[in-house]
């Protein structure tokens, strides 16, 4: 509805700074902060290159000059999609990109120096290593070209609501596709069944199945609202709601158990659970949705806990980390993370390659030894200004629908970095989900490159400034008006 | 919907705030729980990654830490002549922790100590590689040499403690049998376990640091303390008639107490005081601690450092004259038999105090500890921990322990050089060859070094064995060795 009538607009908008001064209309009293991300962009560049200097200095693994060069295919890398939130998204929040840069490259560095240590034990044990830096490059590169693909098409957020169903029905499919294809196509790894393997190349459908199912859901809860607010019977002075509208909430919670049976993973099931649950309670703005989604979390916990293995096991390797037998892993990121202590190892000075899988579910786990709490803080906080911005957008955006699709895609990124880290640091049971943007995996990048793509268009949105619908005609003064060609409006 | 919204972001940022406590609580407040927690490899890796610092004695490398070729372990902890100075460098072995000044001392060497946290800031901002502190002791090589190849080359059991007398820095701190802490710090966990195995399984526990750890009957080398005590009733002093009978019948009980060999004190119905400690006479010293008391004997014990918590800066064990239910078992008593237990280290403490005008110095083991450039971080201060008796008793007890020099047998005698000793022979049950005692200081009248040697079981000797045959050779050749610098 509104993509072909605000696509001329996006033309017409100055392109930065160098191009929208001086010219008194009305769109330049509002500046678009694109010179502020190119800056922030250099000062994220800086922060990773010194990171990776650090690595090298205390692990001697490459010629110091090669540095630069990475420092400066980053920066060109990031500048490309500078340029092109620059052409399609010039109002976009000039935060968001170096915040995600920053993470990004301070993966790269992490999971390059995991990968040092990583060698190092393969070699003392005769076994073949190959490194995750590379293809994580890779897949950064693809997720920025994902990014600006991302803007080129959605000119309009809103746009997206047309496709709902169509997402949505794409999402699930997406979601169960690894559940029932056979194990030949979809391996079991480490318990969970949430990988397509074709050949060489693999991917976990889950992590676009989420952007899909959120679109979905914003659409539809915002279409159907007014189902949501009917108030059904009064219980304990509670308006509950009507048994029937409690459909799509039970539907969304049977999903969830589906996926820790049929996948057995339980981050995902939960990250889902919870987004669901927002996205109604920001909708309806009635606190008693959280109230039920809570009753029924637990007694899906209670009726996983009771009735699986893997669900047991986890929570006793939580509980008991030093004695469990599936603890291994916790207890070795915990050790860890008390030997980094406040200031940390320094990068290239701790062991964070003892923890198993310490570039992807434990990446959090590494930076929390070799940054120290100070470094961890830092990241967490990185995480909450990142999403915290998208809750802005979402504040600031006009349209109910942007307004629920940027609060559930800001949401989603904080609880998956809530559910991850507070597994690694032992705070909450353990359970597989990557750190957005940190950790190593090609689908889990490329994934939150689509979602921070859509936030950053609906940020644009947000702070663009309103255009009229129709030019007007400039109108003359009344008092220089010529009295005799006066109509009467038909 | 803006209301939720924010009702949300106040949601996310409570969620980042709970893992910020939960991460502080992991990182800082159970941070050394975790870091000392016994399955944590890291803090291990951690200490071989480091150079661990240097124990020296007196400019002699005693332990340090050799790079090597592994990934894993950077350094290996070498230790030079292992066996000699065992008992007081101790062990480093990622398997079976620490022994000895490793472990007393492991915060230094480590360069983990808060006296090292100026240095390691330094190294850190002048990129220079961490590197731990190192620990100088107060054991003279030569005489910790001696002591070693004294009883070792001998094939004999037992111990030699040397103290200076006016400070209380340890000399010589012996034991045999020993071991070599250099299996123990293998790089390798089943040739550590091997050598763990081999030590615990060995006859006479070679991993027991015999000089403090022991505690051996003293025999008549505990004369000195009821002695000392009798002078300070005032009732006794250095001419004072005591009996010379070959026996006596012990107080209500149908048993004899005997003197050695069965031999009268003198040829005099009676003898002086000190002709009584030449000769070690048992009836004498038995009807003194009689005479005195229980109380009275226990006092001085104390104050020679009995039955105190002492660490130099390993524990010693504390000596006991044990429970004494009669008169009978005071008489016992008063001559070093029955319950009373003693540790050389205890042993050289008294001769020690005699030496030094009845002051117990506070035997100490680490000299100074030192930054990893060698600048001394801290130095040790002799510490005074009371006078046993006073400067008066003091000098009639070495007065009369230059007679029982006179009486300790010639072997291994350093011409020129007054020695002040008193021997003991501990019987410790029937069938059981006894074991020899040795206590000395020397020179007499300006003391700067005092001795305790104990070999047990009768040495090479057997049932013969005596403190002046089996145990005076080994005390004098280690104070030669200290007052001429050589064996």
């Amino acid at each position: 509805m509104a993509a072909t009538s605000t696509n001329p607009d996006n033309r017409e908008a100055p392109g930065g700074p160098g191009t929208g001064k001086g010219t008194g209309s009305a769109t330049s009293t509002t500046p678009t902060r694109r010179g502020t991300e190119l800056v922030l962009l250099a000062f994220a560049t800086v922060v990773v290159t010194c990171a990776l200097t650090l690595v090298n200095l205390n692990l001697e693994s490459q010629p110091p000059n090669q540095i630069l060069y990475y420092g400066v295919a980053f920066l060109a890398l990031f500048g490309l999609a500078h340029l092109a939130v620059r052409r399609w998204a010039p109002y976009a929040d000039p935060l968001i990109l170096p915040l995600v840069a920053f993470l990004n490259g301070l993966g790269l560095v992490l999971i390059h120096r995991i990968d040092i240590g990583n060698a190092a034990e393969a070699e003392r044990a005769g076994d073949a290593f190959s490194p995750a830096a590379p293809s994580q490059v890779f897949y950064t590169a693809l997720g920025l070209v994902l990014l600006a693909l991302v803007l080129v098409f959605v000119r309009d957020h809103r746009t997206l609501a047309k496709y709902s169903y169509t997402c949505g029905l794409v999402g699930l499919v997406a979601l169960a596709l690894p559940a029932v294809l056979p194990s030949m196509i979809a391996p079991n790894i480490n318990g969970a069944k949430l990988w397509i393997k074709l050949g060489p190349l693999s991917f976990q459908p889950a992590e676009l199945a989420k952007i899909l199912l959120l679109i979905f859901f914003a659409s539809f809860l915002v279409s159907k609202r007014e189902l949501f607010t009917t108030a059904g019977r009064r219980f304990l002075g509670i308006d509950l709601p009507r048994a029937r509208d409690l459909a799509p909430v039970l539907v969304a919670w049977a999903a969830s158990i589906g996926i820790v049976v049929l996948e057995r993973d339980l981050g995902t099931s939960l990250l889902f659970f919870g987004i669901v649950l927002v996205m109604i309670y920001i909708a309806t703005e009635r606190a008693v949705w959280i109230a039920i989604g809570l009753s029924l979390f637990a007694a899906g916990c209670l009726a996983a806990y009771s009735l699986f293995g893997h669900v047991q096991q986890r929570v006793d390797a939580w509980l008991n980390p030093m004695t469990s037998d599936s603890g291994y892993q916790l207890s070795e990121a915990l050790f860890g993370m008390a030997t980094g202590g406040i200031g940390g190892s320094g990068l290239g000075g701790g062991r964070p390659a003892i923890v198993p899988y310490a570039k992807n579910d434990f990446i959090l786990a590494a930076a929390a030894e070799e940054l120290g709490l100070l470094g961890l803080a830092a990241l967490l906080l990185v995480y909450l200004l990142l999403t915290a911005r998208g809750l802005r957008a979402a504040l600031a955006v006009r349209d109910s629908f942007g307004k629920l699709l940027a609060g559930g895609l800001g949401f989603a990124m904080l609880l998956q970095v809530f559910v991850i880290a507070g597994g690694v640091t032992g705070l909450i049971p353990l359970t597989g989900l990557t750190t957005p943007f940190l950790a190593a995996g090609g689908s889990s990048l490329v994934g939150n490159y689509v979602l921070v793509g859509l936030l950053l268009r609906i940020s644009d949105a947000s702070r663009r400034p309103q255009q009229p619908s129709k030019p007007q005609p400039q109108q003359p003064p009344i008092a220089e008006a010529h009295t005799e060609l006066v109509e009467r409006p038909r | 919907m803006n209301k939720p919204l924010r009702r949300v972001a106040m949601a996310m940022m409570a969620m980042i705030v709970l893992l910020l406590a939960n991460a502080t609580y992991v990182q800082v407040i159970r941070a050394d729980a975790l870091r000392n927690h016994s399955g944590n490899s890291r803090t291990l890796y951690q200490q071989y990654s480091t150079p661990r610092g240097q124990i020296i004695a007196d400019g002699k490398l005693l332990a340090s830490s050799e790079p090597t070729d592994s990934e894993r372990f950077k350094y290996k902890r070498e230790y030079a002549n292992g066996p000699a100075f065992a008992p007081a460098t101790g062990y480093f072995s990622f398997v079976y922790g620490r022994g000895g000044i490793e472990q007393a001392e492991h915060e230094v060497l480590s360069g983990t100590a808060d006296s090292l946290a100026l240095n390691r800031l330094q190294r850190m901002f002048s990129g220079q590689k961490q590197q731990g502190g190192n620990v100088e002791l107060t054991l003279n090589p030569a005489m910790q040499q001696t002591a070693y190849d004294q009883l070792a080359g001998s094939g004999v059991r037992g111990s030699v403690v040397a103290l200076n007398p006016q400070d209380g820095s340890i000399l010589a701190m012996a034991n045999s049998p020993s071991y070599d802490p250099n299996r123990l710090a293998s790089l390798s966990s089943d040739k550590q376990q091997q050598a763990w195995n081999e030590l615990r399984e060995a006859p006479r526990d070679p991993l027991v640091n015999r000089a403090t750890s022991t505690l051996y009957p003293p025999g008549s080398t505990f004369k000195l303390i009821t002695a000392a005590a009798a002078l300070e009733t005032g009732k006794y002093d250095y001419n004072s008639k005591v009996t010379a009978k070959s026996s006596i019948k012990l107080p209500k009980v149908d048993a004899q107490l005997p003197n050695y060999g069965g031999s009268t004190c003198g040829t005099m119905p009676t003898a002086p005081l000190w002709e009584a400690m030449a000769r070690s006479c048992n009836t004498a010293f038995a009807e003194i601690a009689g005479d005195i008391g229980e109380k009275k004997l226990r006092e001085t014990a104390r104050s020679f450092g009995f039955g105190q918590d002492l660490n130099v800066p390993m524990g010693v064990a504390p000596s006991s004259i044990g429970d004494i239910e009669n008169q009978a078992q005071l008489y016992q008593s008063g001559i070093g038999q029955f319950n009373v237990r003693m540790t050389p280290m205890q042993n050289a403490m008294v001769a020690a105090a005699i030496a030094n005008d009845g002051k117990v110095m506070k035997p100490h083991l680490v000299e100074k500890t030192l930054a990893p450039d060698m600048s001394v971080l801290d130095s040790t201060d002799s510490e005074e921990l009371g006078q046993a008796v006073s400067p008066d008793i003091a000098q009639t007890v070495r007065d009369m322990m230059v007679k029982a020099e006179q009486q300790a047998g010639d072997e291994g005698k350093i011409s020129g050089v007054q020695l002040a000793s008193k021997t003991g022979t501990a019987e410790h049950g029937e069938g059981k060859d006894p074991h020899g005692w040795y206590v000395a200081f020397a020179p007499a009248e300006n003391p700067q070094i005092a001795v305790a040697a104990v070999v047990e079981d009768g040495g090479n000797v057997g049932a013969d064995a005596t403190g002046s045959k089996i145990a005076a050779p080994v005390a004098r050749a280690v104070i030669r060795a200290g007052l001429q610098g050589g064996g």
